[in-house]
């Protein structure tokens, strides 16, 4: 699993090179900027699925807390990305402190439906409430987000800001997946009864795994906002939440890289083949159900093993 | 002489079948204590109750002197209190350095060390090495525990309820599933335990019974029936009833 990690950075750092040296069209570094949000988003909800085993259909509600904040500021005059940011984080933040403690009183296919229930409620706030959040047509913003006076408005800067953001993100979901906590977490997926017997407060536990998915998960969607300089309700959806949920388990779960590679592997063949047929969907399912049957713990453990396999040769 | 673990007339009853009746018991510290009974004697109801993974419909737990009836089961295991279970619940994916070291941090709580490299506790890491030296899992410590035999596993199980350095310990069945010299092995281990550590313990196997139990209680549908020392049990009739009785 480690040399997968490996060749992910060298791709990130070869896409970084082909951008800075302008051999990337805008059309690819958009592709890509958005490979790379998602990628973040999809890890976020991995910290839940793949650590503690809370399987959530409501992610989608952080994501489009940390847009909409980064819409509605920027449309109030806050330029700089740095505090936008921020700003998403603490609405992150928040909004999973009040959902997660509604949702953590049940757990298992329950924990599912009322996080479904949950992700409803922004979604249909935001189409409601017209006066503040522009409803179904959204929020359309002036200008791009600077950095400390730096602009950002072009597709190779903003795709460094994505990537060195999904950089820290990364390695602070790797330190937390390796702390002790990581492995409290792990042990609470496993066996919560004996994580109880062990002096574990489990409740809590998954409480702060839950708080801190949903703050990377509403970076990654502040991240999306800055992208797209458009948010709606979309953002909030369930397909989003649902769509996060098969690249976490296509890819991988628990692995944290499996998932993000999962999120490029249904973007690329989404693009590629959305762009021959448009029934697209019908070679995605294709695509899932030989992933199930020929790498069934997802697709990192799949690349892994042919990894090792290669080199043994 | 003090008591590290202590019933008094514990009951609980599922629908109309009381499962443990007005057991009362009194180990004291340092004391291995044998709970034995045959099937459905409610010998793994009372570790339960006892653990509280169940709440008695009347009586009272106690860990030294305080009352931890009301107390959920990770409070009583701050309170020194540990156990292991009849059907292993190790944590199978992760190697056994992790479930040791997840096992060494539960007592200490949630807080800003939990976030430190797992590990990077010096005194946490010093403890998991002793432990893997006491069980002899020194050479399964990079192995995924799902790649290990039962017996390894089983070992584990009870190292895991030894991780935190708890007063007095529970073990549930330990050598269920083991072979005769697993078996023998457990129960030498048992034994040499520093007598700092209360034991509470139930097992099928007479000889590890035997040879390990300072005290014992037997436990037939839900009472208490006998309770002394392994030879006063022996000589019981009414022991021997319970065992031998119906063949």
């Amino acid at each position: 699993m480690n040399r997968l990690w490996w060749v992910c950075a060298i791709l990130l750092l070869a896409a970084s090179a082909l951008v800075s040296a302008g051999l990337v069209p805008p059309y690819y570094i958009g592709l890509m900027t958005e490979v790379m949000i998602l990628a973040l988003f999809v890890m976020s909800l991995d910290l839940l699925v793949g650590l503690v085993g809370l399987d959530s259909l409501g992610h989608a509600a952080f994501f489009g807390i940390g847009a909409y904040v980064v819409g509605l500021m920027s449309l109030r005059g806050v330029e700089d990305m740095g505090v936008l940011l921020l700003a998403a984080i603490a609405g992150g933040f928040v909004l999973g402190l009040a959902f997660g403690s509604i949702a953590l009183r049940a757990l298992g296919p329950y924990f599912l439906i009322i996080t479904l229930a949950l992700g409803y409620l922004p979604n249909a706030l935001a189409i409601r409430w017209r006066g503040l959040t522009g409803g179904d047509d959204g929020l359309v913003m002036l200008g791009r987000p600077t950095l400390a006076s730096y602009s950002l408005d072009s597709p190779a800067r903003y795709f460094f800001l994505v990537a060195v953001v999904l950089v820290i993100c990364v390695c602070l979901m790797q330190a937390i997946a390796r702390s002790t906590f990581g492995y409290g977490l792990r042990g609470i997926r496993e066996s919560p009864v004996r994580m109880t017997a062990l002096g574990y407060h489990v409740w809590t536990y998954q409480y702060a795994a839950f708080v801190i998915a949903a703050v990377f998960a509403s970076v990654a969607g502040a991240l999306n906002a800055g992208y797209n300089l458009f948010v709606s309700p979309v953002d909030f959806g369930i397909e989003r939440s649902a769509g996060a949920l098969v690249a976490v388990i296509l890819g991988g779960a628990g692995t944290l890289i499996g998932p993000a590679i999962g999120a490029l592997a249904i973007m690329a063949l989404r693009h590629s083949i959305g762009a021959v047929t448009q029934h697209w969907p019908l070679v995605l399912g294709l695509f899932y159900i030989a992933v199930i049957l020929y790498a069934p713990r997802g697709l990192a453990f799949g690349l892994s093993d042919l990894l090792a396999r290669w080199r043994r040769r | 002489m003090t008591l590290a673990l202590e019933a008094r007339n514990l009951s609980i009853s599922f629908g109309g079948v009381e499962a443990v009746r007005n057991v009362d018991l009194r180990v004291t510290r340092g004391e291995r204590r044998v709970i034995m009974g045959p099937n459905g004697a409610g010998k793994t109801t009372l570790f339960n109750l006892l653990g509280g993974q169940l709440r008695p419909t009347a009586g009272q737990v106690l860990v030294g002197d305080q009352d931890i009836t009301a107390l959920p089961p990770w409070r009583r295991a701050r309170r020194g209190l540990s156990r292991t279970f009849q059907i292993s619940r190790v944590f199978l994916p992760l190697t056994v350095w992790e479930n040791l070291l997840i096992a060494v941090s539960g007592i200490s709580g949630f807080g800003p060390r939990a976030f430190r490299k797992a590990g990077a506790d010096k005194p946490a890491a010093r403890r998991i090495d002793e432990l893997l030296e006491r069980w002899s899992l020194g050479e399964h410590r990079a192995t995924p525990v799902q790649a290990l035999s039962y017996g390894v596993q089983r070992l584990l199980e009870i190292a895991l309820a030894f991780a935190a350095s708890p007063q007095v310990v529970m073990l549930d069945e330990p050598t269920a599933g083991l072979s005769t010299g697993e078996r023998a092995m457990v129960a030498s281990r048992l034994k040499s335990l520093p007598r700092d550590v209360t034991l509470l313990l139930t097992d099928h196997d007479m000889d590890v019974v035997f040879e390990v139990s300072d005290r014992i209680m037997v436990l037939d549908r839900g009472r208490a029936i006998a309770d002394g020392t392994p030879a006063e049990i022996r000589a019981n009739p009414d022991v021997l009833d319970v065992y031998l009785g119906n063949i």
